[in-house]
């Protein structure tokens, strides 16, 4: 470790602390439009196969993270089914880049993304839209005016949990995209290696104090938007 | 201002709904039990839900016709339509509720905002968020939103249902206001026969998802079955005069002077009273030195009943209708029958003032 720069953090660690949120925030800000999408699907309609479909969701959360990131590094390796055709057409690589790491933590962020979205899609009374529909409004304006403000709580609260899970990501990254210093090396994995290392507990602590840090920021954070947003409170 | 003209039919699940009526401005009542369709055909006017068949049609501007594949969505139908719980949006305030149509339904505002807030007295609300409203004030505030939006026409869907008394007395007299100065055809679906008696100028009775009869209410009510314990008709005529020491008003039914207890009623008022089968008396020869301040004379049209205790009797007078409840043992103690030129009592304070229509000055 050179150097010490702002609290006490050497340079070394702020590079790891910058990556490890940049690749929370690219999965977080990818995968919740999918996932909103994927909640109103699952609380507005019925469809054949919708169990299906719910349960391939909750794979992430239940399947070994080594075996998520192993089909992963299969389908999204550059010879990988999807992989080849994401290179050759949009020129983007996820094998062993921190874009692989942003898309592991995304993929296993995205059932805790889903789930509340989906309940608070689900509490919303329907009555509103319909009203808002009567006085003029489209259905685009209305989901816009009505829908949307009223699921505020619902998203964020997704996007807190979200984002924290993929924040703390380790088993799919590991094996997607290796343990790389500088590409691919976020919190977890630079605190996995410095234990590996012998008297590495100290300079753990470090990285373990701002990883415990940037959890509780995220919640405390989340709580505040949601009273924030909170339609029911009086004023 | 146009005429709603309704001729449809339908269905909302397994339940089938018919309906053919038309709502001139003043307010139509569509009026039947609960289960009888009523919510199901407003559905229907303010296009959440389709008919099968049939045509909507507000004046020469056609809502729904299945012949011609027209089928406008609401927010093209400019209908006002309040809702039976009010509906008002938990996250915006009273004020941003109040003018939902104009900046997010981009529709201009019929009537200036202000004679909206003074007309439902919504001034002193306008800041506050619907969770800190109570019931009545809700349900004002999602009345002035309808009026707001220019509508055509004012779909009321059981406004007072969710209210109790006091509350139903609170928002009454603006409902009233609302009838007389808009200008527009309301729609009032109710199950409650006083608030019915009290707004209505036009009835449809609704049953099973049919229209089972339709008219001028009076007339309606005239020939509704009367075997309910609020049995009723309802009779029409003017004020001409009071006498302030004992509070009595003075109301002219077409030749016939009727006396009821109110305070606020003024000359030249046209008012419709309803007064209930069982507080009408009949007596053979008019009856002197008697409390009772109404003695009519009727002549019996019908007497049903030839069993039971009670006979429910028709009685007409100056063309308006009335109807009597008695005990089969009176009508046979009088040899009652139809043709008979006989007394209705009726007691000034008996007139139920609750499901009084009071007109315009």
């Amino acid at each position: 470790m050179t150097g010490t720069g702002m609290f006490g953090l050497a340079e070394a660690d702020w590079g790891i602390i910058l990556l490890s949120l940049r690749v929370a925030l690219v999965a977080i800000l990818f995968a919740l439009p999918l996932a909103f999408a994927m909640a109103w699907v699952l609380a507005r309609h019925s469809f054949p196969g919708k169990s299906l479909l719910q349960a391939v969701i909750t794979m992430p959360l239940v399947l070994p993270p080594v075996v998520t990131g192993y089909l992963l590094l299969r389908w999204f390796g550059t010879r990988g089914a999807l992989g080849a055709p994401l290179n050759e057409w949009f020129g983007v690589i996820f094998a062993f880049r921190w874009t692989g790491a942003a898309l592991a933590a995304g993929v296993m962020a995205f059932p805790l993304l889903v789930r509340p979205m989906r309940l608070s899609i689900e509490n919303i009374d329907r009555g509103l839209e319909e009203a808002a529909r009567t006085l003029g409004a489209g259905r685009v304006v209305a989901f816009l005016t009505v829908t949307l403000p009223l699921l505020f709580p619902g998203i964020i609260a997704g996007a807190v949990l979200g984002f924290a899970k993929a924040l703390g990501e380790f088993g799919a990254t590991i094996t997607f995209v290796s343990n790389i210093p500088g590409e691919t090396q976020t919190l977890s994995l630079a605190i996995y290696s410095l234990l590996q290392t012998p008297a590495g507990d100290s300079a753990a602590l470090k990285l373990i104090l701002v990883s415990a840090f940037l959890s509780i920021a995220a919640v405390i954070f989340s709580e505040w938007l949601q009273r924030r947003f909170d339609a029911r409170r009086p004023e | 201002m146009s005429k709603l003209v309704v001729s449809i039919a339908g269905r909302s699940g397994a339940f089938a709904v018919s309906a053919d009526f038309a709502a001139a401005p003043g307010v139509t009542a569509l009026f039947g039990h609960s289960g009888a369709g009523k919510t199901t055909l407003l559905k229907m006017i303010a296009g959440t839900l389709s008919p099968e068949r049939g045509r909507i049609a507000i004046g020469d501007r056609v809502l729904f016709d299945s012949e011609t594949g027209i089928n406008l969505p609401p927010e093209k139908r400019h209908i006002g339509y309040v809702f039976q719980d009010a509906r008002l949006f938990p996250h915006l305030s009273v004020k941003h509720n109040l003018t939902y149509a104009l900046w997010a339904g981009r529709r201009n505002a019929g009537k200036p905002f202000a004679e909206v807030a003074d007309l439902l007295g919504l001034a002193a609300l306008l800041d506050r968020r619907p969770a800190t409203l109570s019931g009545g004030e809700r349900q004002r505030v999602a009345i002035g939103r309808a009026l707001l939006s220019n509508p055509a026409l004012l779909l009321l869907d059981e406004p007072l249902s969710s209210l109790d008394h006091a509350r139903r007395q609170e928002i009454l007299p603006y409902l009233e206001r609302l009838r007389d100065e808009s200008g527009l055809p309301i729609v009032y679906v109710s199950h409650e026969i006083d608030e019915v008696a009290r707004l209505a100028d036009t009835l449809v009775l609704l049953s099973k998802g049919e229209v089972t009869a339709s008219g001028p209410v009076a007339e309606v009510f005239a020939n509704m079955d009367g075997t309910g314990e609020d049995a009723g008709t309802l009779i029409e005529g003017y004020v001409i005069g009071r006498d302030p020491q004992y509070g009595v008003t003075f109301i002219d039914l077409g030749g016939e002077t009727f006396q009821i207890v109110d305070e606020a009623l003024r000359p030249g008022m046209q008012v419709r009273l309803r007064v209930r089968a069982r507080d009408v008396s009949l007596a053979r020869q008019a009856p002197e030195a008697i409390s009772i301040r109404n003695v009519l004379p009727v002549q019996i049209v019908t007497i049903n009943g030839r069993e039971g205790t009670f006979a429910e009797m028709e009685l007409s007078f100056a063309a308006q209708k009335l109807r009597a409840r008695l005990t089969r043992k009176s009508v046979a103690d009088l040899e009652l029958k139809p043709g008979d030129n006989v007394f209705a009592l009726v007691k000034a304070v008996s007139v139920d003032r609750s499901s009084m229509r009071r007109g315009k000055d």
